[in-house]
């Protein structure tokens, strides 16, 4: 049954080049993707389950997970607001330099997170440009959860722009005009008519945000101060363990991380395939 | 509800859209503003929606003075040509969207806004498909879900922008007299966009045509079509065949062919008639003399396109005649014949002038 399917899809298929480009693709994603992973569980295979679970509830740890998530989270929530906005002003306004501010947006991708954590770090701390006026009011961002949502929204924002800003591209004037002539109200046009329409896309961005906010350690590490129990995040534990030579606990934190943000990614993906298929016609 | 248009224009840049137009539609009234792409006809429509804003001019719906009247308290139904639906709502969502959005103290229980929208969709015939979403839907059966969105509100004045411009032939020709049902049941006053035509002359009661911003002519389909004001007019409504030559004594010639034009003065003239006031025969007569091969035969319904061609002949002549002609005359390609034209327009007088060549035989 298989053979034949496969053979009528061989015979089916018009455009060329299928098996080199995908074997050729499938070799990168081995040799550069699945081969690291590889010997990540060829480490933890050292380790015992009881050993494994130890390792992974150890208290310090688990406060680390706290720190990470509630960062992140907040990192997320801020980049949903802050780039559904940007990616707004984007394409709805013309305005002088807005091909300069739209370049701006890609600037966390391109610059070293560690570049972007030094200069964090020197505006916020307690005589820096920023800090030295937060201060007084008692707010101090540097070595506390502020710092960390921080340094992780500065990294992840283009994941947002980047992802909203197409869709609402490609919405239609006609349809923010349809909404009107049915006599609409601004708010009530943007809830029931363009916020659904940018809704797979911001859930999307955002939750990618979110993702790449848990394993930010460039940018975060110098700001955090890594405080034991308060201000150290999961990745940073995962750098301290290396460097006790821990291999197998290094490891242990690292395939949290990463199960974490590989279901996330899946969800994500499943979810958006799903709302997808409704607005091309699947039965929803 | 009636509409009063005055002195309404527009710029943009450099361009003029609109030079200052007045017209008046009557209450009831079904007219289609008809012209080229750039005529300023979806300018106009959406200057009365209130999607755009005139430079100046004003607008009365009724005794209603529009003018300054935000787009969404004009009490205007707009349909989009791409019918601009929300996609991520139900047929029923988006009929009772308008209902929906109306402020608390004003809004329906939603008991009535479910009632009528049920009514609506069945005047749409889509009763059947209201959980279904937009995507699922063909491009007519969208359309309509448009229309009934539009007429959920009890507009004053529906628009519609290139309502049937999207959609193949059969669908359009389908849409277009269910329309023209509904208008006579329902009575709104409506204005449409269209650069067809056909469309134009089937469905309004009367027709605006516009060219460069400017109207040509406001008239009755049959006015528009026997009594065209001018050359564009003319030209714009139908094909037209081109007869260019120099006239003496009242015959005009061009090349190796003549033909008598009663009452045209000396001079070198163009003339213009329509493929159905051309008759062919075997021979020539006195009155005229044009010769002309057939270069293709279309059979298209009631009657067969031919093209004309001849060396005195700038551009092709399209003809149509009836099949018992054609039988007659054995048409076929590369057949010779004479052609008598039965009418001819003239445009470059100060009134458009009609002459008869061949009445007086």
């Amino acid at each position: 049954m298989i053979a034949q399917a496969l053979s009528r899809s061989r015979e089916r298929r018009v455009l060329p080049g299928f098996g080199l480009s995908l074997g050729i693709s499938l070799t990168f994603v081995s040799l550069i993707l699945l081969l690291p992973l590889t010997s990540l569980v060829g480490q933890l295979s050292q380790l015992s389950w009881s050993q494994y679970w130890f390792l992974i509830t150890d208290p310090r740890l688990l406060a680390s997970y706290a720190v990470t998530l509630f960062g992140a989270g907040v990192a997320a929530l801020f980049n949903a607001a802050f780039g559904l906005l940007m990616a707004w002003v984007l394409v709805r306004y013309e305005f002088p330099g807005k091909r300069l501010v739209d370049a701006l947006m890609d600037l966390p991708f391109a610059l070293p997170t560690a570049v972007a954590g030094i200069t964090l770090a020197t505006l916020y701390s307690s005589n820096g440009w920023i800090g030295r006026l937060l201060e007084p009011l008692g707010i101090s961002v540097s070595y506390t959860w502020i710092g960390i949502a921080l340094a992780m929204a500065f990294t992840s924002i283009p994941f947002v722009v980047r992802t909203v800003q197409p869709v609402l591209e490609d919405l239609p004037a006609e349809v923010d005009e349809a909404a009107m002539t049915l006599g609409a109200s601004d708010g009530h046009a943007f809830r029931r008519v363009i916020l659904p329409y940018l809704w797979p896309a911001l859930v999307t961005g955002t939750g990618l945000a979110f993702v790449r906010s848990l394993g930010e350690f460039g940018a975060v590490i110098f700001i955090a101060g890594g405080k034991p129990y308060e201000t150290e995040i999961t990745s940073l534990m995962v750098f301290v363990k290396l460097q006790e030579y821990d291999y197998a606990g290094a490891s242990a934190v690292a395939s949290i991380v990463l199960a974490t943000s590989l279901a996330l990614l899946l969800a994500i993906n499943l979810w958006q395939g799903r709302f997808i298929k409704r607005l091309h016609g699947g039965r929803g | 509800m009636s509409i009063r248009i005055s002195q309404i224009d527009k710029t943009y840049g450099r361009t003029r859209a609109l030079e200052p137009i007045d017209l008046d539609i009557h209450d009831g009234e079904l007219i289609g503003l008809l012209g080229p792409s750039g005529s300023g006809k979806t300018t106009l429509l959406r200057i009365v929606a209130g999607l755009e804003q005139a430079d100046g001019g004003s607008i009365h719906f009724g005794d209603r003075d529009v003018t300054r009247v935000h787009v969404r308290d004009r009490r205007i139904g707009f349909v989009f040509q791409h019918y601009a639906l929300f996609r991520h709502m139900s047929v029923f969502d988006n009929v009772a969207f308008g209902l929906t959005a109306m402020p608390r103290a004003t809004r329906p229980s939603s008991g009535e806004i479910r009632s009528r929208v049920m009514q609506l969709l069945e005047m749409v015939r889509l009763q059947d498909f209201a959980q279904r979403f937009p995507a699922q839907l063909s491009g007519g059966q969208q359309q309509r879900v448009s229309l009934a969105r539009a007429l959920a509100l009890k507009p004053d004045v529906l628009l519609l922008d290139e309502p049937f411009g999207a959609l193949d032939a059969k669908v359009r020709q389908e849409l277009r007299r269910w329309l023209r049902h509904l208008h006579e049941e329902l009575h709104f006053t409506s204005l449409f966009v269209t650069h067809d035509q056909e469309e134009a002359l089937e469905l309004s009661d009367r027709v605006v045509v516009m060219s460069n911003g400017r109207v040509e002519q406001i008239a009755t389909p049959d006015t528009l079509y026997r009594q065209p004001a001018n050359q564009f007019v003319f030209e714009f409504l139908g094909d037209v065949n081109r007869l260019e030559g120099d006239v003496e004594d009242e015959v005009l010639t061009c090349g190796d062919a003549r033909v008598a034009v009663p009452g045209v003065e000396n001079g070198r003239q163009e003339l213009l008639l329509r493929p159905h006031e051309i008759r062919l025969e075997d021979q020539p007569d006195t009155r005229a003399h044009l010769p002309v091969s057939v270069t293709a035969v279309v059979p298209v319904g009631a009657e067969v396109r031919l093209e004309l061609e001849a060396d005195w002949l700038g551009e092709p002549w399209l003809a149509t005649i009836g099949h018992a002609e054609f039988e007659r005359l054995d048409v076929k390609r590369g057949r010779r014949l004479f052609a008598k034209p039965s009418r001819l327009h003239r445009f470059d007088t100060p009134r458009p002038q009609t002459l008869a060549p061949l009445a007086t035989s």
